[in-house]
């Protein structure tokens, strides 16, 4: 284990991303198989080990400690697998802390043969036999949660650069790989030839977009560009290949089993982009829900006959990377769009159409159609170069998004609360409030984020020096009409709510602004809010 | 007629208040009459009318605040009784930074020990803290969570030395406060064996010369200005610093620079991350979880009083002994320093 847990640290510390490649490029040409490869998914979170979940380390925790203590202690790290590896009690025996653990490759082997039974008693008797480092390791190992700045992306740059063959390579063949990888180091090290993609309706990188700046617009030619509502769903990819159907999000999440409704209607071979939304055939013409209707669907294990009916799936196509046997991510967006509304033509209208495209002559008659989107589920316009081919990542220059403008109101600082993690030092959860009536403030929402390190300092400076009072985590503030501290706060939507004290709930609030010059009784009053329900 | 303990001590805005006495321990404003527990900022601020501290203390607020600080100063030795109008004071070593003491206050047969910031552990920079039997212990309880489990300092570094035999083209900048910290790794490297010159910011300077006037041998301390030779002559060397230097363009002049930071709190991931830290030196002074609750156990007060930290936790543990505790709650300290 001793080999793993040095390579997490020095991971987790080392903050220059070159440095992170050379660690784990280090680490592949040094370590054997199995070892690297077991290494290698469990930084990338591909390990599954279902004889230990986190509720049965809680319950080994807490046998050893008061759970009252473990939980506070959680609160503060805000993290399950590093709290326990702190907190952990070593039994006193003679083998306690000496570090003689097993070595990766064989408490992975261990852990992924043994029972549900068997599993927590290997792993208590392992966390008494390693140091603080070995236990973070080995339960970050088995809870899959590794989270130390590494993204997926960097992973696969590494086994590149290892390997000396190009990252998408490495991308497209990922889903079809299972640790320990033996053969994709095969490839890498030039023993055997590449892997063929074992898994039909492999997940394909998809294409993002740069929020456009004001900027921009003088660089690019409209005459160059389409236009498309950006709707307000969840961006997903749907394939099916050689009779296998997926759903994947845009990270390569397989949310088929969430969407059989809409993964039974794939009646196509090929990949295509789009997004997901609530959404029904009415009259010939689609009623599309709003986020809020999709969330129903969201991260549901199982879903309910019931639920496919109120709340039916659809897919709202983008694009088309692959119609059966061609790729076509090297064709113009052009020519994938005409493709695409061909095949998108045989479908279920029920479940599937395709994003319309918006006529506009110049970049002000796109803004008047950004300022009055025909639906409030359009959360702004998607601008697209004609000529762009389908490239994975997020090239610059090809597609741009265009958010609507968010809703603003003023809103005074009411409470804070200190931060969990890395921000534990700080008083970083603000909930703020408006005026209900003269004097008297209510509060209407939270946020967390929406500021630079160098304001959060200044807004914790302002909590320490004007709390009133303390309950536990939390710090009433000083919130008078004449002193406290105005947020200017950003949100996408408002709707009633009969669990908040004030009546409304905001969506995805966040600090926009610091207004240090503006009092207190200058912040919006609760009729403001209620307003905004009413127009959108 | 015996005295509660409310009577003797109170938490007030200003700070802990002591009616019969009429001072207040460690205000955060100016007061007519204050007694200091040590010279950190957060404990010790310019302005009262009348301090009563140890003399290191004395000396360490006067190189801070200049020596009109206050209206007027009186030096307390250490086990030295003092009356002050009706109570009598004490001051006890607390093993925080050099001066720290404990202070006792008593009255009527009924004694409460503010212990300020302490730590039990042995530290080559200032004597070593005492546990004097009270009615009454109010506790810190920065690092008051079973996680916080601070391991021996010389580990600790023996990682900095050999992170620096590994890297010997990196500048190591190691992050230290500029009171108690930056003189206990000094001191600590040296014990380590570790003879070449360290090289210094210049936040550091007066408190270094102050610990040397004290008997506390430094080793060869530079100044570290590029301005004075090439940037390659950084290069394998020690540099220490506040922390808030390192941010700085300040830290940028060193070649390849390896960031670390000596204190307790580089215990969480997570908070070394945030500040960049790529080594994170677990070198505390304060009190860690096992040692709060070994000193608490030892003294057996009969009742606990907890503040500035992670109060929550420690009354818990203390209701789990038997052992009345109630949070103090006061306002203006920093419970993050160290």
């Amino acid at each position: 284990m001793n080999r793993f847990a040095e390579l997490i640290d020095m991971l987790a510390f080392t903050p220059s991303r070159n440095a992170k490649l050379v660690l784990l490029q280090e680490h592949f040409r040094t370590v054997p198989d199995p070892e690297r490869g077991y290494a290698l998914a469990a930084i990338a979170r591909d390990l599954d080990i279902p004889a230990v979940k986190p509720a049965q380390l809680r319950a080994l925790i807490s046998a050893r400690m008061d759970p009252e203590l473990f939980a506070l202690s959680y609160d503060y790290v805000g993290d399950l697998a590093e709290t326990i590896a702190l907190a952990w009690p070593q039994k006193s025996g003679n083998r306690a802390g000496r570090n003689d653990a097993p070595g990766l490759t064989e408490v992975v082997e261990t852990l992924v043969a043994a029972s549900r039974q068997a599993g927590p008693a290997l792993v208590e008797d392992w966390l008494d036999r390693l140091d603080g480092q070995g236990r973070y390791a080995l339960l970050k190992l088995v809870t899959g949660g590794f989270r130390m700045g590494l993204s997926g992306r960097l992973i696969k740059q590494a086994l590149a650069g290892f390997g000396n063959v190009h990252v998408n390579e490495i991308e497209e063949l990922w889903h079809g790989l299972a640790p320990p990888y033996l053969e994709l180091f095969a490839w890498l090290e030039g023993r055997a030839p590449k892997p063929v993609n074992a898994a039909a309706a492999p997940f394909r990188p998809v294409m993002l977009s740069h929020a456009i700046d004001k900027s921009d617009f003088e660089k690019l030619d409209p005459a160059d560009f389409v236009a498309e509502w950006k709707w307000d769903g969840i961006r997903v990819q749907a394939t099916s290949e050689r009779g296998v159907h997926r759903l994947y999000t845009r990270t390569g999440d397989d949310i088929s089993a969430t969407f059989p409704d809409l993964v039974d209607a794939f009646g196509f071979d090929g990949t295509l982009d789009g997004e997901l939304l609530v959404a029904r055939l009415v009259d010939g013409g689609i009623e599309t829900g709003s986020f809020s209707d999709l969330q129903q669907r969201l991260n549901r294990k199982s879903v309910t006959a019931k639920q496919l009916r109120s709340h039916p799936a659809f897919f709202r196509a983008y694009d088309l990377l692959q119609d059966g046997d061609e790729d076509l991510r090297g064709l113009s967006f052009l020519e994938r769009r005409t493709r695409l509304e061909t095949l998108v033509s045989t479908l279920d209208p029920a479940r599937f159409d395709c994003s319309q495209m918006l006529a506009f002559s110049d970049w002000n008659a796109l803004a008047a159609l950004r300022a009055n989107p025909p639906l409030p589920v359009i959360e702004g316009v998607m601008i697209k170069r004609k000529a762009a081919l389908y490239l994975p990542g997020r090239p610059k220059g090809e597609w741009f998004k265009w958010k609507r403008d968010p809703f603003l109101i003023d809103a005074v600082l009411m409470y804070a609360q200190r931060g969990h993690g890395k921000r534990s030092g700080f008083y970083s959860d603000y909930t703020f409030g408006v005026w209900r009536a003269p004097g008297e403030l209510v509060p209407v929402g939270k946020a967390y984020f929406g500021f630079t390190d160098e304001e959060l300092t200044q807004i914790d400076k302002f909590v320490r020096t004007n709390t009133i009072e303390r309950f536990g985590p939390v710090r009433s503030v000083r919130a008078e009409p004449d002193l406290g501290l105005v947020f200017e706060v950003a949100f996408e939507g408002i709707n009633r709510s009969s669990r908040h004290k004030s009546g409304v709930a905001m969506r995805f609030p966040r600090i926009s602004r610091l207004r240090w010059d503006k009092p207190p009784h200058e912040a919006d009053r609760l009729e403001t809010l209620e307003r905004m329900i009413d127009t959108r | 007629m015996t005295m509660r303990p409310e009577q003797l001590l109170i938490p007030r805005r200003e700070g802990l208040y002591c009616p019969p006495g009429d001072f207040f321990i460690d205000p955060v404003r100016g007061v007519d009459r204050a007694l200091i527990t040590h010279g950190h900022a957060d404990h010790a601020r310019a302005g009262h009318g009348h301090v009563l501290a140890t003399a290191e203390t004395l000396d360490i607020m006067a190189i801070r605040y200049g020596d009109d600080h206050a209206g007027a100063t009186q030096g307390a030795g250490i086990g030295e009784q003092i009356r002050i109008n009706d109570v009598t004071v004490r001051f006890h070593p607390a093993g925080h930074v050099l001066g720290s003491a404990q202070i006792s206050v008593e009255k009527d047969g009924l004694r409460i020990v503010a212990s300020g910031d302490y730590k039990p552990r042995p530290d080559p920079t200032c004597a070593a803290f005492e546990p004097v039997p009270c009615d009454v212990f109010i506790t810190e309880a920065t690092f008051a969570l079973p996680v916080f489990r601070h391991p021996e300092a010389t580990g600790e570094i023996a990682r900095l030395l050999r992170s620096l035999a590994r890297n010997p083209e990196r500048a190591h900048l190691v992050g230290v406060y500029s009171l108690g910290k930056a003189q206990r790794v000094i001191r600590l490297i040296r014990d380590a064996g570790y003879q070449q010159p360290l090289y210094i910011h210049g936040a550091l300077q007066k408190l270094c010369d102050y610990y040397e006037s004290q008997g506390i041998a430094l080793g060869e301390l530079r100044p570290a200005t590029v301005e004075a030779s090439a940037k390659g002559d950084f290069a394998g060397a020690i540099v220490l610093g506040p922390p808030s230097a390192f941010a700085d363009k300040w830290a940028r002049r060193f070649p390849d620079p390896l960031i670390s930071f000596a204190s307790g709190w580089m215990q969480v991931r997570a908070r070394a991350r945030q500040r960049g830290v790529e080594l994170p030196l677990v070198i505390s002074d304060h009190a860690d979880w096992d040692e709060l609750a070994q000193t608490i156990e030892a003294m057996s007060p009969a009742e606990v009083w907890v503040t500035h930290g992670r109060e929550e936790a420690l009354v818990r543990w203390c209701q789990m002994q038997g052992i009345a505790a109630r949070p103090l709650h006061l306002v203006g300290y920093e419970d993050e320093g160290d």
